[in-house]
């Protein structure tokens, strides 16, 4: 199986390929066997791949490369430090620990969410089309893991951008949405402006683009610790990872994003496609621990990004906003953790997230699809016994996000804040206590969300209530499995501390082992039980404190935000940050836009319209003088030549018998003559 | 023995009347008739001056004239029913098309 494994993306290209051409005349069944049976073999395929990668021998040092063929053989040139360099570029694919697991991640969920989509999109219009652009995203999404080199995997990051792009505005004769769509084309290409740049500046230095050899590079020992042009590259390519994931200061397209329907806010917006960019710097781990600089600011980007996002989603009241900045949040604790050296963490909370929050979507659109499409969280209520299975569903993965053991968000989230807080590039414990102070947040408007929708009094409106039903079965049973993944799937990374096996580091040490070692900050197990305590201890006060507010005393809430107030405020349009986008970069593109329309329509246009006044104008003139003057000097000799023949012409009557008077009057003429001489 | 002036008075009549006619009258077929009393004045002449001059050239001649003649009334009527077909008419004033 592994050396057919190009076939683990051939399949949704090829169900991507039916839909988009044939589709319009398939029938809604026949579209979702195509559409939802292809992905569930590529993850049949991966799952064969996965078994066969594991049995391999030992020599094979877990990577398996298997190039297809050569793309762009770009011939020799120079490096950047004066050697010749031969730049070929492979399509080719490469399995290791980290694409294992994500190729895992993209199919299991991936498949799971197509499933739910029969039932979800089963009334809505353009069915074929949502399946076609849902298999065209996976395709570009394991093109995007499986890569072994940076080109390749940029071909995949702007696939999946495309389809984000197209899927976001599925609805697109809403404004709203086809707006959304094309924020968040524009705001992920100013990232990928940076990967691009990124690309090239690699290319330059190291003359190859394939992760084996840069890693090798990288790790090799050309380049020291600290090195100003790893740390250019680095820095760029986390620009492209901030547009792609979600990051301050490129995060504002993802909240938007949620106008495209619900399976694709769960696939694309929270699962798979965004984390990308966690991917990506995971990926680049070796060039990252060249760089404390860029480690830092990855870290301090990621922290910043997860409590700011969180605080956003205390006051939301949209259903799928609240789980948007969560989602904000939840990949702001990826990148600290990429950031403070624990890529292992950071890819560990990257699949119970893709696990969680794509239950916690599914869940949302559940309750969206049983209250007739209302979004807003104020108009529910006291909906656990009208749809009990998406109600405890949910529950299980707001305690895994919220951090509750045994559930799969404990451990990843634990991981990440013991190693900002222990780790080897845990630079001071700031970044713990933001992280801490996040968890806390986390937990309270997750409750906030859980209590407003299922508990406290029904604020549903009469017309709709009596419509509220549970969903149908291809919607629960993604939900059901993914609440099992949600409870069991941390279970494979249990710390040692808790007398676990680290299944999970073991597994991916491989990826990150043989990077610069700084050793990690000497802390006793006592002081990880503290944290750990600490951390359970916290979101059980931010459950509590959700209890009372929304379920106890709803009026207490509604207080708190009168007592707060500006904050409230300032909270609630999200730190006025997209007015302040549009005011600082929005409005000034627009005017130098109308100053570039104008310059165009007067300067350029104008120019070309004026040689073509020109001509015309000198083509009359030209016209003017051959009408009047040249033609004027024939006719006028055709005039007089006319004139001077006016007596012989009326000679010619074409009578004949006139012809016949004129010889006879001449022979008299003659006659006449002749006799008088 | 009729004098020879009175043959040529009698071919000058004849010849006048035949001129007058062709210079006065529209319709071709009367044309046509009087080029034949034109033609027969001449012959009257010939025949009257080749007795007079006590010669047979004349009168030879004069059987040119007759045989021409008839040759010459062939083509005549020709013309008049090829131009009768395409202007459907015989009017000598209505057929103007070598006007200038």
């Amino acid at each position: 199986m592994l050396n057919f494994i190009w076939l683990i993306p051939v399949f949704p290209l090829l169900g991507a390929a039916i839909q988009l051409l044939f589709g319009r005349r398939l029938s809604n069944q026949a579209v979702s066997t195509v559409s939802v049976g292809l992905p569930g073999l590529s993850f049949l395929w991966a799952l064969g791949c996965f078994a066969q990668f594991l049995g391999l021998p030992e020599s094979y040092h877990h990577v398996f490369l298997k190039p297809l063929y050569t793309w762009l053989p770009a011939g020799a040139f120079h490096l950047s430090n004066g050697s010749l360099g031969n730049l070929i570029v492979n399509v080719g694919m490469q399995l290791d620990p980290l694409s294992c697991v994500m190729v895992l991640v993209v199919t299991g969920v991936g498949f799971l969410i197509h499933v739910y989509s029969i039932g979800y999109m089963a009334h809505e219009g353009g069915y074929y089309r949502f399946f076609g652009y849902l298999n065209l995203f996976m395709f570009s999404m394991l093109v995007l893991v499986l890569a072994d080199n940076y080109l390749m995997m940029f071909v995949g990051w702007e696939g999946v951008g495309l389809c984000s792009y197209l899927l976001i505005g599925f609805y697109f004769l809403r404004k709203s949405a086809s707006d959304a769509g094309k924020k968040a084309f524009i705001v992920n290409r100013i990232g990928d402006a940076g990967f691009l740049l990124g690309v090239m500046l690699m290319v330059v230095t190291f003359g190859t683009l394939d992760f084996q050899h840069i890693t090798e590079a990288a790790r090799g020992g050309s380049f020291p610790v600290g090195s100003g042009v790893i740390t250019t590259i680095c820095i760029l390519l986390f620009i492209g990872a901030t547009g792609k994931s979600a990051q301050i200061p490129l995060y504002v397209w993802l909240p938007d994003a949620m106008e495209g329907p619900t399976p694709v806010s769960a696939l694309i917006h929270a699962a798979t496609m965004v984390t990308a960019g966690v991917y990506m710097v995971a990926r680049s781990n070796a060039l990252f621990s060249l760089s404390p600089t860029a480690l830092a600011l990855v870290a301090g980007i990621g922290a910043a990004t997860a409590i700011f996002a969180a605080s956003i989603g205390l006051v939301q009241n949209d259903i799928k906003r609240v789980l948007a900045y969560s989602t904000v949040s939840q990949l702001g604790y990826m990148f600290l953790a990429c950031g403070v050296g624990a890529f292992t963490a950071g890819i560990f909370h990257l699949m119970t997230h893709a696990f969680f929050k794509a239950l916690l979507f599914l869940g949302s659109g559940s309750v969206i699809h049983a209250l007739s499409g209302e979004q807003d969280m104020r108009k529910m209520g006291a909906l656990k016994s009208k749809i009990p299975t998406t109600c405890w569903t949910m529950v299980i993965a707001a305690a895994a996000i919220s951090g509750l053991p045994p559930f799969a968000g404990f451990f990843s989230k634990d991981e990440i804040l013991w190693q900002s807080f222990a780790g080897p590039y845990g630079h001071n414990k700031l970044l713990w206590t933001i992280g801490w102070i996040t968890a806390g947040l986390t937990a309270f408007y997750m409750s906030r969300l859980i209590f407003m929708t299922f508990w406290g009094e029904s604020h549903v409106p009469h017309d709709v209530e009596h419509h509220i039903h549970e969903s149908p079965r291809p919607m629960l049973i993604p939900l059901v499995t993914l609440a099992v993944l949600s409870t069991v799937g941390g279970f494979i990374g249990w710390p040692k501390s808790l007398w676990g096996g680290e299944w999970f580091r073991k597994f991916l040490e491989p990826v990150f082992e043989g990077n610069p070692i700084v050793p990690p900050q000497g802390y006793g197990p006592g002081i990880e039980y503290f944290l750990m305590g600490l951390s359970v201890v916290t979101a059980i006060v931010g459950i509590s404190v959700a209890y009372r507010m929304y379920v106890q005393r709803p009026e207490l809430s509604n207080r708190v935000a009168a007592a707060a107030g500006a904050a409230y405020n300032l909270l609630l349009r999200k730190y006025y940050v997209d007015e302040i986008y549009d005011a600082l970069f929005v409005h000034r593109v627009k005017n130098l836009g109308s100053v570039l329309a104008a310059f165009d329509l007067g300067v350029v246009d104008g120019g070309v319209n004026g040689v073509g006044w020109a001509t015309r104008m000198s083509a009359e003139l030209s016209r003017l003088w051959d009408t009047w003057i040249i033609d004027g000097l024939v006719n006028v000799l055709a005039f007089i030549v006319k004139l001077m023949s006016w007596p012989a012409r009326i000679l010619q009557t074409g009578l004949v018998q006139n012809y016949a008077w004129f010889i006879t009057l001449g022979v008299l003429v003659f006659m006449f003559y002749y006799m008088l001489h | 023995m009729i004098p020879t002036e009175y043959y040529i008075f009698l071919g000058s009549g004849l010849f006048t009347i035949g001129v007058i006619g062709v210079l006065t009258r529209r319709n071709v077929l009367i044309i046509l008739m009087s080029i034949e009393l034109i033609l027969n004045a001449v012959n009257i002449n010939l025949v009257a001056l080749s007795q007079y001059f006590r010669s047979v050239d004349g009168q030879v001649f004069a059987i040119f004239v007759i045989t021409d003649a008839a040759a010459e009334a062939a083509v005549g009527l020709g013309l008049i029913i090829a131009l009768f077909r395409n202007k459907e008419t015989v009017n000598a004033d209505e057929i103007d098309l070598l006007k200038w």
